[in-house]
């Protein structure tokens, strides 16, 4: 459950949702605006507070940790792609990807290098040097893709990762997502309005009204 | 993080130059309009600094060094009467006309030493003796006095001018302080300073002292009032009391002290509004840096290393560039210009402010930024 506002003012998001994405998955929630999937991404990741309820990621209830080991968790175990990507305007592909490690503490040279080799996975080898204004935007959703690999998240989260992009690169980038969203320690959780990538999802969550309104199955998803 | 943070900020030029430009200003303008102030403050006390005594003994009223309040001839043995006295000679100084060769006037700062010991006299001789003094119409004259009175070429060792009608001839030209007035000095000595100067019941300004050796000057300058009733003050002494009475009597002080606080103010107003705007531009930036794992901590401390690194960049630049000021439109000492390492400290500690002011407002509002907020589309 999750409310925004107080007393008349205020508004119920998530009326109650009840879900469980499993290690080797790819879960995507999709629904009309309003409907409280952004709610629900940001209630899981533990940057919001819910009214009641519980998220367990990874055995460890998110609500009971205090800030502090909120940020840790996220920093150690979940990975974010946003839907406007958010990178740094004045770092390069791979110093933008290697972020996360850099929070981390790791040495700047260690983070590089592994910045370097999971761009050169996604095909952006050639582009490590450029600025974000420099990439096109499948160029750059792949460097956030990235950033939010180089952790090794055991969670990825992704906001409307194909919401900017044309039909033939969101489908190629959610290929990515969905590779890396199915080996066997690692989840995905997708939240889309975009219809043509409904065919990658192992399960889809219709969300209506803070409520999980239907769930399909992957075959059964429309394409 | 540190690499990130330096990255953020001088990778956006315009916002860096923005802040350095501002910083540097505020010091800039700090430390020239302080130099100024504060060598107009050692111009003020030229009149101590050149006679270089250890102890001076005047009226107790007296405020400055500048307000002379003759003295009766007798006062030189009072003073010499008081224990701890090594010794004490008199001493002439006023401000009186010299007329040129060209048949103008100009005013000058005579002062007479006493003739036997000299003492009394300018601490540096450019040219010919000053032992030259005990001669006939001798006088001895500063560089800004060859200056005034005619240039180097009508006024050099030899020459002669008067002073209230009386012949005087150069045997020695000196370095002095510029005076507050900016009058050149002109020593002769103590007798015949009173024969060049106007008929009054009394011409003695000071009596010069110093203290036996076990003695210091303040205690000595203490002995000296308690059982004469006259003022005694040391070099130091008398020079604060000058300094102060300038600042209670002039509008220096506020004048100065309001632009330097008008740097201070400028230098926070573009600083922190430019590193305001810096972080809530990145606020998006610094939501999916907080999504992503990074405390309000780290955030805060990137924000301070930007801060300082700018501030530091903009304080050497703004010392630098007023230094250069000093250099070139303070040199020959045609300005006061008196950079001092204590100015130079208070200003760093007035950067250190703005910087952690300016800082504080930035990490104020990333303190509260949601990092749900990058889920926004």
């Amino acid at each position: 459950m999750k409310s925004f506002g107080e007393g008349d003012t205020r508004i119920p998001v998530l009326k109650g949702v009840d879900l469980d994405v499993a290690r080797g998955e790819v879960l995507l929630l999709v629904g009309p605006s309003g409907s409280g999937k952004t709610t629900l991404l940001s209630v899981i990741a533990g940057i919001l507070e819910s009214d009641e309820g519980e998220v367990r990621i990874l055995g460890e209830s998110i609500l009971e940790l205090s800030q502090s080991e909120k940020t840790k968790f996220r920093r150690d175990h979940l990975g974010f792609i946003f839907q406007q990507y958010h990178l740094l305007p004045t770092l390069t592909a791979v110093e933008n990807a290697a972020v996360p490690l850099l929070i981390r503490g790791v040495p700047k040279h260690d983070a590089f290098a592994q910045a370097e080799a999971v761009l050169a996975s996604m095909g952006m080898g050639e582009r490590l040097s450029a600025l974000p204004n420099r990439l096109s935007g499948g160029e750059q959703q792949r460097v956030a893709i990235a950033r939010a690999l180089v952790g090794d998240p055991q969670l990825l989260l992704c906001d409307e990762p194909t919401a900017n992009l044309d039909g033939e690169t969101g489908h190629r980038i959610v290929q990515q997502l969905h590779d890396i969203g199915k080996q066997p320690d690692r989840g995905v959780i997708i939240v889309t309005h975009d219809t043509r990538i409904f065919e990658f999802g192992d399960r889809i969550i219709h969300m209506e009204d803070g409520r999980v309104d239907q769930i399909q199955h992957g075959q059964e998803a429309p394409v | 993080m540190n690499y990130v943070a330096l990255k953020m900020l001088f990778g956006d030029r315009a916002k860096y130059l923005m802040l350095l430009a501002g910083l540097t200003f505020s010091t800039m303008l700090i430390v020239q309009q302080g130099s100024i102030f504060w060598g107009l403050m050692t111009w003020s006390q030229s009149g101590i600094t050149n006679v270089n005594a250890p102890v001076w003994v005047t009226d107790s009223n007296i405020n400055q060094v500048e307000e002379i309040k003759p003295l009766a001839d007798t006062t030189v043995n009072v003073v010499r009467s008081v224990s701890g006295v090594e010794w004490a000679v008199p001493l002439y100084k006023g401000v009186q006309r010299a007329r040129l060769r060209d048949g103008n006037y100009e005013q000058i700062a005579l002062v007479g030493i006493e003739a036997s010991t000299l003492i009394g006299r300018p601490g540096r001789v450019l040219e010919g003796k000053i032992e030259d003094l005990r001669s006939p119409e001798a006088v001895a004259i500063d560089q800004l006095g060859v200056e005034r009175l005619g240039g180097p070429e009508n006024i050099h060792l030899g020459t002669t001018f008067e002073i209230n009608d009386h012949r005087v001839r150069v045997v020695a030209i000196v370095k002095t302080q510029k005076s507050f007035q900016n009058f050149p000095f002109v020593y002769t000595t103590y007798e015949r300073a009173l024969s060049v100067t106007p008929q009054e019941r009394r011409k003695l300004s000071y009596v010069l002292a110093s203290p036996v050796s076990g003695v210091s000057p303040e205690e000595l300058a203490r002995r000296i009032h308690e059982e004469t009733g006259l003022g005694a003050f040391t070099e130091e002494q008398f020079g604060w009391k000058t300094v102060q009475w300038i600042l209670k009597n002039t509008g220096i002080g506020v004048n100065f002290g309001t632009t330097v606080l008008l740097g201070f103010i400028v230098g926070m107003a573009i600083s922190g509004q430019t590193f305001y705007l810096f972080t809530v531009e990145n606020l998006p930036q610094f939501g999916a840096l907080k999504a992503i794992g990074a405390s309000t901590g780290m955030l805060a401390r990137m924000i301070l290393l930007q801060s300082f690194t700018v501030g530091t960049i903009g304080y050497g630049v703004g010392v630098g560039l007023a230094t250069l000021f000093g250099l070139t439109a303070g040199s020959g000492g045609r300005l006061p210009f008196k950079e001092t390492w204590p100015l130079l400290v208070g200003v760093a500690v007035a950067l250190l402010l703005i910087c952690t002011v300016s800082s504080a407002i930035s990490i104020r509002k990333l303190a509260k930024l949601e990092p749900a907020i990058v889920f926004r589309g």
